[in-house]
């Protein structure tokens, strides 16, 4: 780096530890997909971290009757906490598909559909819930409260449909026989990443 | 991602071998491409067309404060709202239309799969998409100027309420067409930037190891790094003023339990750091084009990547430096006094690494080193001023005056318009296969810079006596309508004029070139980067063998060698 070692071994750069240089090929540590997402997913960690931290201030400031407001619904913590362990269990079986299915791929997909079947009883569970709260009087335009409550659950409720239509195509491109590992593991990546904001999100919306 | 469009690619004229060659028709060719040098190409032309958009707007407004009332040629008389308009979509169009997609979008297309030794991008389909997002939300830009109530007006900042309720900035459409637009510009970068890190990671060449990375890929890298981290809580900001725009929820609302300050907050988290996202690209380019005309290796290479990182993790944490009057506890803007003055370290340290590469090098003085030293010199000002905005007892006093205006301008203008005019001049031979014409080069770089400080050292003062920002027409204020104060923002219009009459100079030297410039061959500039070895412009594919990498980008008067530059591909 320095001028001293430049004038000393002209030749450094090919000096360089490991294999000589004409023998290396191109390297490509994980599939362009997987990385891709996950890219992606530290954007999506971000939006999330964003409404979270909007959702601290406004709350902070609040006084704790009024949040939520007397008026309001209350949130249904016990049957979204059983509906929470729905999604977990998605992921740990989704786990379980990925290990499968380079062993044995119809095992893989048989798993991989009881996971996108538990992911979307978890999305329809939730969108009852929120359909049912709304016709409770909990839109939001009525309180600072339910205006976080639709954003940030609804916002989770978007991502949840989205990985689960990625994953429906990677399990109709398995039926094919054509999926890529790479596309196999960037919608897993995403669906680790819908489970795992969600308890945050709830325990931050629904319990503290 | 890649090779699978290549190789359909590839098939399609394997199936038309029977035929005369198979060209792609206009659209495919030209706007429908996946092509990186073809994307990268309407970037820089939709750049182009913005910057001279945003251009015309700071003739206009400038002409408003030099003569207040009177007819501008050229627009005609301005009411105050229209001036409101202009400014806040001067700022809009030439942050998020012409640095970002110029600096990033277009130089990282160009430049990434070509000096890693690359045939397109990992995603070049994805890369496509981007574009064309970009497009369209320029197209909801300029909309939003015809719309009934005009363009918002009220400031790129758009701080709450005056952006989130009609009833007081008078543009409920312009408001909202600016949000959304402002939105399909982020998911056009996004996906952008995860075709740049993803292509930089893993498609270089083989050989190219992390320390043979040109420094500006680097900084392109770190760059897109930055703005993918930094964007989600204004995403979900902009979410939420758009429900309070549309949908009457109260995010933003005091009255109603919501917060005005937290816009700022999500805002800024996003908005300082993209001032790093537009000035890491820019660095990169200064340092390729001044080694490539100091005939010197880049001092201090590792430094000058740890100095960036060192800049991207600090410039998360100085946001607030932005409200220090906006009602935060003062004990948190001594905080961010201290990271802010902080970051101006390793900037600073990379200001002397650049000198230092310049120590001792056999220079020349083209045009494009000519814009990258100007570069250094001029946002050298820049980051020297800033010091007074980051420490929070001098802010106080010149928070919202003409003195932040010209602060930042020192900053962005270096950036978004000398750095770009490095990497223009520099890589117009490999973009076009042509040179350009040294002399009206020189001529336009001097006007340019010239017109620059007679345009900003006034506002200086101006600010430093008190000028506020966002103010139409400063005769009915006793204490700032003084002669030598209107003698100095009627400097200012002229220099603003000096700067457009400039950009006359680049747009016939750029198109008389296209065609009549002398033919420029693979390497004119005797560099060593990996794009230089293929012919100019480069072909569909880029390398007709792929190359293997051997060296660093930096190699340059190597004693012992005959040539003075040792190309990274050469296995010697």
């Amino acid at each position: 780096m320095s001028a001293a070692s430049e004038a000393v071994a002209p030749a450094a750069p090919s000096a360089a530890p490991g294999p000589p240089r004409s023998e290396e090929r191109r390297r490509t540590g994980v599939p362009h997909a997987v990385m891709g997402t996950l890219i992606f997913i530290v954007t999506e960690l971000m939006v999330f971290a964003g409404m979270v931290s909007a959702f601290n201030i406004v709350k902070s400031r609040s006084p704790a009757e009024w949040w939520p407001p007397p008026t309001q619904p209350r949130l249904p913590v016990e049957a979204t906490a059983v509906n929470t362990g729905v999604l977990l269990l998605s992921g740990v079986v989704m786990f379980l598909a990925a290990r499968a299915w380079s062993k044995d791929p119809a095992r893989g997909v048989r798993l991989l559909r009881v996971a996108v079947g538990l992911g979307a009883t978890f999305v329809i569970v939730q969108g009852t819930e929120w359909y049912l709260l709304i016709e409770q009087g909990l839109s939001m335009t009525v309180s600072a409260h339910s205006a976080f409550f639709c954003l940030i659950i609804g916002c989770h409720a978007l991502h949840a449909i989205g990985a689960l239509v990625a994953l429906v195509w990677v399990l109709r491109r398995m039926g094919r026989g054509v999926a890529t590992q790479g596309q196999f593991q960037a919608a897993q990546a995403f669906w680790y990443f819908v489970v795992g904001v969600w308890p945050i999100l709830y325990a931050r919306v629904y319990l503290l | 991602m890649a090779s699978t469009a290549d190789h359909a690619d590839h098939a399609d004229h394997a199936g038309d071998a029977g035929h005369a060659h198979h060209e792609p028709g206009f659209v495919k060719k030209y706007l429908w491409s996946t092509d990186h040098k073809m994307i990268a190409m309407q970037y820089l032309f939709t750049g182009m067309v913005m910057a001279l958009i945003g251009g015309y707007f700071a003739y206009a407004f400038r002409m408003q404060m030099a003569f207040p009332g009177q007819h501008v040629p050229g627009f005609g008389f301005m009411a105050p709202g229209e001036y409101n308009g202009l400014v806040t979509s001067h700022g809009t169009i030439m942050i998020f239309w012409v640095a970002m997609p110029v600096l990033l979008a277009a130089f990282g297309n160009f430049l990434i799969p070509l000096m890693i030794g690359c045939d397109d991008m990992v995603f070049p389909r994805l890369n496509r998409l981007s574009y064309q997002i970009f497009l369209i939300s320029a197209v909801v830009l300029v909309a939003s100027f015809f719309v009934h109530g005009g363009p918002f007006g009220g400031a790129w900042t758009a701080y709450p309420p005056l952006s989130a309720k009609a009833e007081y900035n008078l543009t409920p459409l312009g408001a909202t067409l600016w949000l959304v637009a402002v939105a399909l510009e982020f998911v056009a970068f996004l996906l952008g930037g995860i075709n740049f890190v993803t292509t930089a990671m893993n498609a270089r060449a083989p050989g190219m190891r992390m320390w043979d990375i040109p420094i500006v890929i680097w900084m392109i890298v770190l760059a897109s790094i930055m703005f993918m981290a930094s964007v989600g809580p204004l995403v979900a900001g902009a979410a939420m003023l758009l429900f309070d725009q549309t949908l009457g929820t109260a995010f933003y609302d005091p009255a109603r339990g919501g917060d005005p300050i937290l816009w700022q907050h999500l805002f800024w988290f996003f908005g300082h750091p993209e001032v790093y996202v537009v000035l890491l690209p820019a660095l990169g380019i200064v340092a390729e084009v001044m080694t490539v005309f100091a005939r010197k290796k880049l001092f201090a290479y590792k430094t000058v990547l740890y100095t960036a990182i060192a800049t991207g993790i600090l410039g998360f944490f100085v946001w607030a430096h932005h409200q220090f009057i906006a009602g935060i506890d003062p004990r948190m803007a001594n905080v961010f006094t201290v990271t802010t003055v902080l970051i101006s370290v390793p900037i600073g340290e990379m200001c002397f690494v650049y000198i230092a590469t310049l120590y001792g090098g056999s220079i020349r003085l083209t045009t494009p080193m000519l814009w990258a030293l100007a570069f250094l010199a001029e946002f050298l000002i820049g980051g020297v001023t800033g010091i007074f905005l980051g420490a929070s007892g001098s802010d106080i006093y010149l928070h919202d005056t003409y003195f932040v205006l010209a602060h930042f301008h020192y900053t962005f203008f270096p950036i978004a318009i000398i750095a770009v005019f490095a990497g223009i001049t520099y890589w117009y031979p490999k973009m076009f296969g042509r040179m350009l014409n040294e002399t009206l080069g020189k001529i336009h770089f001097w006007i340019t810079i010239v017109g620059f400080n007679m345009a900003f050292i006034p506002l200086f003062i101006c600010g430093a006596a008190g000028d506020h920002r966002r103010i139409y027409d400063y005769s009915s204020f006793p204490d700032l309508a003084k002669p030598y104060l209107q003698n100095l923002r009627i400097l200012a219009t002229v220099g603003t004029i000096v700067i457009l009459f400039g950009q006359i100079f680049f747009l016939i030297n750029f198109f008389r070139s296209l065609r009549g410039g002398p033919v420029a061959g693979p390497n004119p500039w005797r560099a060593n980067t990996l794009e230089w070895t293929v012919p100019s412009p480069p072909p569909h594919g880029n390398f007709a063998v792929m190359p293997t990498v051997y060296r660093g980008p930096y190699e340059y008067s190597v004693p012992g060698r005959e040539e003075d530059f040792w190309p990274q591909n050469l296995p010697d």
